[in-house]
């Protein structure tokens, strides 16, 4: 009886020592979005665990703080923001009620991936509501930039390296390795566009001036009258006026939006079309990394101007 | 002690695994640390490179600036922002808008956020005067608009204050600090506070899916006339927990408080306190549906004196749906909440009961609809039992305002007298739009 004990407790200390080790090598990332998780992933290879909270098909700035979150949250040894408040509705009370030491703002292991990217849209004097529902802090859709995406990886490399010192190298070896990849694809995306500079599109939200300015096509206009606001039929007029004196086909539309007026849309303009982009990885079903996510998208660009710009 | 011995050679290899395998990371690896050291090397240059640019830009913008000739100082224009392009359309303003406090703007970086509430209120119809726990709702008021004033305290601490500002007075709703950070997976919360019993006492009013609170509420958990926002509320210090099992959130919540709380606690000595437990479960059943299940006990000292106590037993039961492609157009909440009320009075126990259930279901972008079911027995006397019906319909012009129309029938038990009433509600958030509540 006694020898059956000893053995229990035995085993017992034995798998918890067995369980401390194998958290000491891996560490759990938790990322606000599935592009950052995706970053995460390419940079932390398998001496990380990554978890992403919001879908990529699923509109980021309302995701509901569900309960389940926390305790996602709770044993993440790094959480890696969006920032630039696009997670101001949900995140903080998650975070708050984490009971983790380690991810609260200011600690080592929160993340604010937006601090040295490149921020479009950064709004300058006062901003009011009365202009809808502005980011002060620039538009958080930044990621859908891949320069943008090197320096995110870059950050969570130098944090990953900081957190578990004994991986940098391997942390650096997996970021050149990324680079490497992004920067051979890019190439790839610019050849594929490059025909299309200066075409001209529609989008529902402001989500995408970073993805237009680095693959020159221009935005002249949204469905949203104003960030946030549903579409009005005034605005919806004006828009379609506008479209068709600017010789404007295509309406660029996130996955979380409402075909509906986007579609009424292009029914009024000859050749009209609405183009449901990835605006995040997992907003479509292709889409599972950083690099597809650009790959889904300059496909999807490119093949429909295609007809349009004779290119 | 035998198995004592056994233990000393099992912790000590434990210890060991722990120990050798960072040791055997550190062992020196040549190459990687040339890699890194190659890599270092690129990243300095990229640097210097960068700033040989910006140094370039900055010599080029000052030698514009001096080459420049002197005008006389412009008179300083009114700071504006420009609307973004696109933006304009659908009656908002266009061009420029005026900007306020931007010369101050680096000042205020360490005060809190603030935001402000407004709740404006309309009823008509037979209200049939009420009772002793609901009072008549005015024609028009503006009822207990919310200011909110939140920021982070230090690396350990974060407060929140929550103002109620009647048209005659202000009171704190709550104010309280929260510590985050504490080891062994607590999270403490001090100050005045809504408490954590069943799931709509901790809500605001601002957030609850109806223009009013249920009668189960204002009859059992402390309501008075004078007190539109009721509830369970009070000075203490709350602690909670988590339980680990696995996917399953549970979450332990023990408070203490004062023991004075409208209607229900009244502490007359320093030890007449009261105190609460929680335990409350909540599971993901796929992405876009989820429970979440709750049991509350509080105890407290009631207005006859030291030796008189009122128990609360509560449990509640929500269920939620939001498809995740569509969750900025369709959602569904079904929420029911149950209370027991034992208040101890001379000469025996006066039992109570008292429930509501509602569905809520929002079917369009900015519309949500709903219907809500209640009946309390009053806590003071259970042999009077109100009974109610409403239904709601919510407009959301933007995520800043909210307008809301409830239709509100009500039976009172007392002289079985029926109130039908229209309630109008219009809410409007300046400042800071802090998370809604899950």
């Amino acid at each position: 009886m006694r020898m059956t004990r000893s053995i229990i407790t035995a085993a017992a200390v034995a798998l918890l020592a067995a369980g401390e080790t194998q958290a000491q090598n891996r560490l759990n990332v938790v990322a606000s979005t599935e592009d950052l998780a995706s970053i995460a992933r390419e940079v932390g290879g398998d001496r990380v665990n990554v978890t992403a909270l919001a879908r990529g098909y699923q509109d980021p700035h309302f995701v509901e703080p569900k309960p389940s979150f926390i305790l996602t949250v709770n044993r993440a040894d790094l959480y890696v923001a969006v920032g630039r408040e696009l997670e101001i509705g949900w995140l903080p009370p998650l975070i708050t009620s984490s009971r983790n030491a380690r991810v609260q703002p200011g600690a080592a292991g929160y993340l604010d991936a937006s601090l040295n990217v490149r921020i479009l849209e950064i709004p300058t004097g006062q901003i009011t509501r009365a202009m809808g529902d502005v980011h002060p802090l620039g538009n958080p859709h930044y990621w859908l930039e891949p320069g943008n995406g090197r320096l995110i990886a870059q950050a969570i490399r130098n944090k990953l390296g900081e957190l578990s010192p004994a991986n940098r190298s391997y942390f650096g070896q997996r970021y050149d390795d990324f680079n490497a990849r992004l920067a051979a694809a890019e190439k790839r995306w610019d050849a594929a566009m490059a025909p299309h500079t200066g075409a001209k599109v529609v989008t529902y939200h402001r989500s995408w001036p970073n993805f237009m300015e680095r693959f020159r096509l221009e935005v002249i206009g949204y469905v949203e009258p104003k960030p946030g606001i549903p579409p009005s039929p005034s605005h919806t007029l004006e828009l379609i006026e506008e479209m068709k004196r600017q010789g404007v086909k295509f309406i660029v539309v996130e996955p979380y939006f409402s075909l509906r007026t986007p579609q009424a849309i292009a029914s009024q303009i000859a050749g009209g079309r609405v183009l449901v982009l990835a605006p995040s990885v997992g907003g479509a079903k292709e889409v599972t990394d950083y690099i597809q996510l650009f790959d889904y998208n300059v496909n999807l660009l490119a093949g429909a101007l295609k007809p349009v710009t004779g290119k | 002690m035998r198995r004592v011995y056994v233990l000393w050679p099992v912790l000590a290899a434990g210890l060991l695994v722990g120990a050798v395998r960072p040791s055997a990371a550190q062992t020196v690896d040549v190459e990687g640390l040339r890699r890194e050291i190659e890599q270092l090397r690129k990243e300095l240059e990229t640097v210097q490179q960068q700033y040989g640019e910006r140094l370039a830009a900055l010599e080029a913008r000052l030698g514009a600036a001096q080459g420049a000739p002197a005008a006389a100082p412009a008179p300083q224009a009114p700071q504006t922002a420009e609307v973004p392009p696109g933006a304009p359309g659908g009656g908002a303003p266009a061009g420029q808008l005026p900007a306020y406090g931007v010369a101050t703007a680096g000042s205020k970086i360490f005060n809190p956020d603030i935001g402000i509430i407004g709740n404006f209120l309309g009823s008509s119809g037979r209200d049939r005067g009420g009772s002793g726990t609901v009072a008549p709702t005015p024609f028009m008021t503006l009822q207990e608009s919310e200011a909110s004033f939140q920021a982070i305290v230090d690396p350990y601490a974060r407060a929140d204050f929550f103002l109620a500002i009647g048209e005659e007075g202000i009171e704190v709703e709550e104010g309280f600090a929260t510590f985050p950070a504490l080891p062994g997976g607590l999270l403490v919360k001090a100050g005045k506070m809504r408490a954590n019993f069943g799931r709509l006492n901790a809500f605001h009013n601002h957030t609850l899916p109806w223009i009013d609170r249920p009668l189960v509420m204002y009859n059992l958990l402390g309501g008075s006339v004078e007190d539109p926002d009721t509830g369970i509320k009070d000075a203490g210090v709350s602690v909670s927990r988590l339980i680990p099992a696995g996917s399953v959130f549970l979450e332990a919540t023990g408070e203490l408080y004062r023991g004075d709380s409208g209607t229900l606690f009244k502490s007359s000595r320093r030890r007449d306190v009261a105190a609460l437990g929680r335990v409350r479960g909540y599971v993901d059943l796929t992405d876009q549906t989820n429970v979440e299940a709750g049991a509350s006990y509080t105890r407290g000292h009631n207005d006859l004196g030291s030796d008189f106590v009122t128990e609360l037993y509560g449990a509640d039961l929500t269920l939620r749906w939001r498809p995740l492609g569509r969750a900025i157009y369709r959602s569904l909440a079904a929420r029911t909440e149950l209370v027991w009320s034992r208040r101890e009075e001379v000469s025996a126990f006066e039992r109570a009961f008292g429930l509501y259930g509602s569905l809520d279901y929002q079917f369009a972008r900015r519309w949500f609809a709903g219907g809500r079911y209640d009946q309390a027995e009053r806590g003071a006397n259970a042999s009077i039992r109100d009974r109610g019906f409403s239904t709601v319909v919510t407009y959301w012009p933007s995520e800043f305002s909210q307008l809301r129309s409830q239709y509100r029938r009500t039976r009172y038990g007392d002289g079985d007298r029926v109130a039908n009433e229209l309630l109008f509600q219009l809410l409007f958030t300046i400042g800071t739009h802090g998370a809604h509540p899950f």
